[in-house]
């Protein structure tokens, strides 16, 4: 499904930037039961069918309750937001996480060390409720930045701040490619369940989201250091440091998203807390 | 019944170079048997900083060495650059 959306449907700007500074962006309880109950019969029915890598999302899942929820307006609106209307699909996979597991898997980023500037997104849909003693998804907001391979961060294993996805049935989350993040252990007497599909955008991640909230006097320059003074403007959410940041380490980690909003904008001037700016200062 | 030394480890991930900074991230790992650790397990840190582990009994066997970026690195962020890893040794039976 590729037509026009209600623009109400897209992501706003103090979304987009919480994405930007947290690497991801939760809807808990989005899809409704009847399509949740659908996908699980789905899954047990082994019915989920991915495509080639590369194939238009518009072109997956045919006849399936995963297609039905992707054709969601809501789901399609994310999609939009971050990579574009018909991105193209990169992999699937259906999570399934052992009754009584001994251990969790190791905290890691997918794929291989990333070093673009444009992003994939992985979606992830949770069918039943997830509560704590079944694990859930772990995830490290903030973590989406660090240059790091695969499991080489599996010796990590608690960071301050983490966020375990205990959930609703129907909710989604949707991940930056380079979120850390690991399936939980899970207690219980139940298998655990998570659909994640990945995906690549096919056109220049400028502006898709509703920009109508960004006014002129959003990215004026603030005074520096004067406390955060709107907890939702996008300067602020910006410089919003994570529980588990270190303290020079976080510094770079704002210039990180700074640099993310300019890509995302076409602004190349923008500037948190005057952080770029200073070493911009070229004078001739 | 004899008895025999195993070894605790544990892993702070400390927010500056020094040792009283506050704990970020950590790792438990118990030789011992007795306990067992995984990722996810606690959201709160066995410490607020890492002088208080020492209080607590723990040794530090290996503090982190400083390395300076390398060039056109600068900006870059990567791994936790501060871990402190420490160990208690406790008896059990042989």
């Amino acid at each position: 499904m590729t037509q026009t959306l209600d623009k109400k449907y897209l992501l706003n700007s103090q979304q987009m930037a919480e994405f930007v500074a947290r690497g991801f962006i939760r809807f808990d309880g989005l899809v409704p039961d009847e399509l949740n109950e659908a996908a699980m019969r789905d899954i047990d029915n082994n019915a989920i069918v991915g495509a080639p890598a590369g194939t238009p999302l518009s072109q997956c899942y045919e006849g399936t309750s995963i297609r039905q929820i992707l054709d969601m307006p809501e789901i399609q609106g994310i999609i939009q937001s971050l990579v574009g209307a018909d991105p193209l699909f990169d992999h699937d996979a259906i999570h399934v996480r052992e009754p009584n597991q001994g251990s969790a898997q190791g905290l890691h980023a997918d794929s291989i060390i990333d070093l673009r500037t444009n992003f994939d997104i992985q979606i992830m849909y949770f069918p039943h409720d997830i509560p704590l003693e079944m694990g859930g998804t772990l995830l490290l907001p903030g973590s989406q930045y660090r240059r790091v391979n695969e499991m080489d961060i599996a010796g990590y294993q608690n960071m301050l701040g983490q966020i375990a996805m205990v959930c609703k049935a129907g909710t989604i989350l949707v991940l930056h490619h380079g979120i850390w993040h690991c399936g939980r252990q899970n207690k219980t007497d139940r298998r655990r369940y998570m659909f994640k599909v990945r995906l690549n955008p096919q056109v220049p991640q400028y502006r898709l989201w509703n920009t109508d909230d960004l006014d002129e006097s959003y990215s004026k320059p603030k005074e520096i250091f004067a406390g955060r003074r709107d907890e939702n403007s996008i300067q602020d959410i910006l410089a919003r440091g994570e529980p588990w940041f270190e303290a020079a380490s976080g510094r770079l980690e704002v210039v990180n998203r700074i640099k993310q909003w300019r890509y995302l904008t076409g602004d190349d001037n923008f500037d948190v807390d005057y952080w770029l700016t200073r070493l911009e200062n070229m004078p001739v | 019944m004899s008895a025999t030394v195993r070894q605790k480890v544990m892993v702070l991930y400390l927010g500056t170079s020094a040792l009283d900074s506050p704990v970020k991230g950590w790792s438990m790992y118990d030789g011992t048997g007795k306990d067992s650790y995984t990722t996810g397990d606690s959201s709160v840190p066995p410490y607020n900083n890492g002088l208080d582990a020492l209080l607590d009994g723990w040794r530090v066997i290996q503090i982190p060495t400083l390395i300076p970026p390398y060039p056109g690195e600068e900006y870059t962020t990567s791994f936790m650059k501060y871990p402190f890893v420490f160990e208690k040794l406790e008896e059990v039976d042989a």
